[in-house]
């Protein structure tokens, strides 16, 4: 006897004690049954058919009119079968979409990845964390031969799977620069051609270009419409903003930037972010750039990783855990 | 919050006046009337963002939709009375640089 068989049986037997007695512990036991048919993917017809048969079985002789009356109401429930069935095409369809977005979140995380370049100049540290499954946020790092460090930090505006693609051309235009010897500028006027070319006219990329020189000393860098980074100077022990001209990319293919450079001595700080950051909300009030430098004080003299890992902490609490952006948070202190 | 859209259109000029935020969730209906106003050749766009306090990136993506529209069409677009809060996304983004921008309060400067 299969376990449908068993229902049936079952069946018949609560309808037939509950007829009789209208005991409460019958009805449920029709509930549980009810579930157990869900689960098995029987439609409502067929639920009706096997009350009739059920009907059937404790009253043989059941009253002409009700026979009828009970196919009828059969008829009526197979566009509710229906429904069913179509729902239940469209939660196998969600699950399906559903491990996509999450095979695909896997693989940009994969292509995305950037490792630290070990060196004994720069303390780095980085958190980049995404509000939703995909990240809109980008940060590279490479070491050249020379012993350059150069540092990208973007943000796709436009969020979600879309963002997300674009992102790998960011990565693979990135890649193709000949290494270190174009000038930051020149790297960002590079970009934004690509990104023209390639954006839907709503969307567009702020991104901070960077590039460190070991044997200068220097930082050089070009913002196109970039959130503004700081500066730490430990010789003044102040903080000021990482100001640099230059438009976003994606809106004129000649747009040009401009390269600044900054000196850094031993303890000095960089510290780059994404507007995930500063549009950080508490009870609908933004928090506004000093109080971002404020959290940040708190944790400066920390190793760079454990710092950066700290602030994200701070600002997710602040806002109950419940990221609205991107966000993405890179510190970088001179060591020697 | 929601963002209210009020436009006059008169001949050849059509003034907008925005009140509320732009953001991820009013973007798209902002979207549906502002790009068909730049479409009409040396039409002039006028948007006043008075009442606009808060505008996030999404919101943005939309006036330089609307900047890359009018260039093609010939058309003129303007953004007038921009909250501070709402200007400085235009100056961190270059974008006042390459789009008409009068950030005059009315009332202030006459």
């Amino acid at each position: 006897m299969d376990t449908r068989e068993i229902d049936t049986r079952n069946y018949t037997a609560l309808l037939k004690k509950y007829i009789e007695t209208q005991d409460e512990q019958a009805l449920y036991g029709a509930e549980q049954i009810s579930k157990s048919f869900i689960k098995k993917n029987i439609l409502p017809e067929e639920f009706v058919n096997l009350h009739i048969q059920a009907l059937l079985e404790i009253y043989p002789d059941l009253h002409d009119k009700i026979k009828p009356s009970m196919h009828f109401l059969l008829e009526a429930m197979i566009s509710y079968g229906l429904a069913h069935q179509e729902f239940q095409n469209l939660r196998e369809k969600q699950l399906a979409i559903k491990s996509e977005i999450l095979v695909a979140a896997r693989m940009q995380k994969m292509l995305l990845q950037s490792k630290i370049p070990e060196t004994d100049e720069l303390d780095i540290g980085v958190i980049s964390v995404p509000a939703n499954q995909m990240n809109g946020d980008y940060h590279h790092f490479v070491k050249g031969k020379d012993g350059t460090i150069s540092i990208t930090i973007a943000d796709v505006i436009g969020k979600g799977i879309p963002a997300a693609l674009s992102m790998s051309m960011i990565k693979y235009a990135m890649d193709s620069f000949p290494e270190n010897i174009m000038t930051t500028d020149t790297v960002l006027a590079s970009i934004n051609r690509v990104v023209e070319r390639n954006v839907d006219p709503s969307m567009f990329i702020t991104m901070f270009y960077a590039q460190y020189k070991p044997d200068t000393g220097k930082l050089y860098y070009s913002s196109a419409g970039h959130e503004p980074g700081f500066y730490y100077s430990s010789r003044l022990q102040k903080f000021k903003d990482i100001e640099s001209k230059g438009l976003v990319l994606g809106v004129n293919p000649d747009a040009s930037y401009v390269q600044d450079e900054l000196n850094l001595e031993k303890g000095d700080i960089i510290i780059l972010l994404t507007d995930g950051v500063t549009e950080c909300r508490r009870d609908n009030q933004f928090i506004d750039r000093t109080e971002v430098i404020d959290v940040i004080k708190k944790y400066i003299h920390l190793p760079s990783q454990e710092a950066v890992n700290h602030v994200y902490r701070h600002f997710e609490r602040l806002q109950n855990f419940q990221l609205r952006d991107d966000f993405t948070l890179i510190m970088i202190k001179k060591q020697v | 919050m929601n963002l209210q859209i009020q436009i006059d259109e008169k001949n050849n000029e059509s003034f907008v006046h925005l009140s509320g935020e732009i953001d991820v969730y009013t973007a798209s209906e902002l979207k549906e009337a502002l790009l068909p106003l730049t479409m009409k050749k040396g039409h002039l766009l006028e948007i006043n963002l008075e009442n606009v306090s808060y505008m996030d990136s999404t919101g943005l993506g939309i006036f330089i939709n609307a900047l890359k529209s009018a260039k093609e069409h010939a058309s003129n677009l303007k953004l007038v009375n921009l909250q501070d809060r709402v200007h400085r996304l235009f100056q961190i983004t270059g974008l006042n640089e390459v789009m008409d921008i009068n950030t005059t309060i009315r009332g202030v400067d006459g």
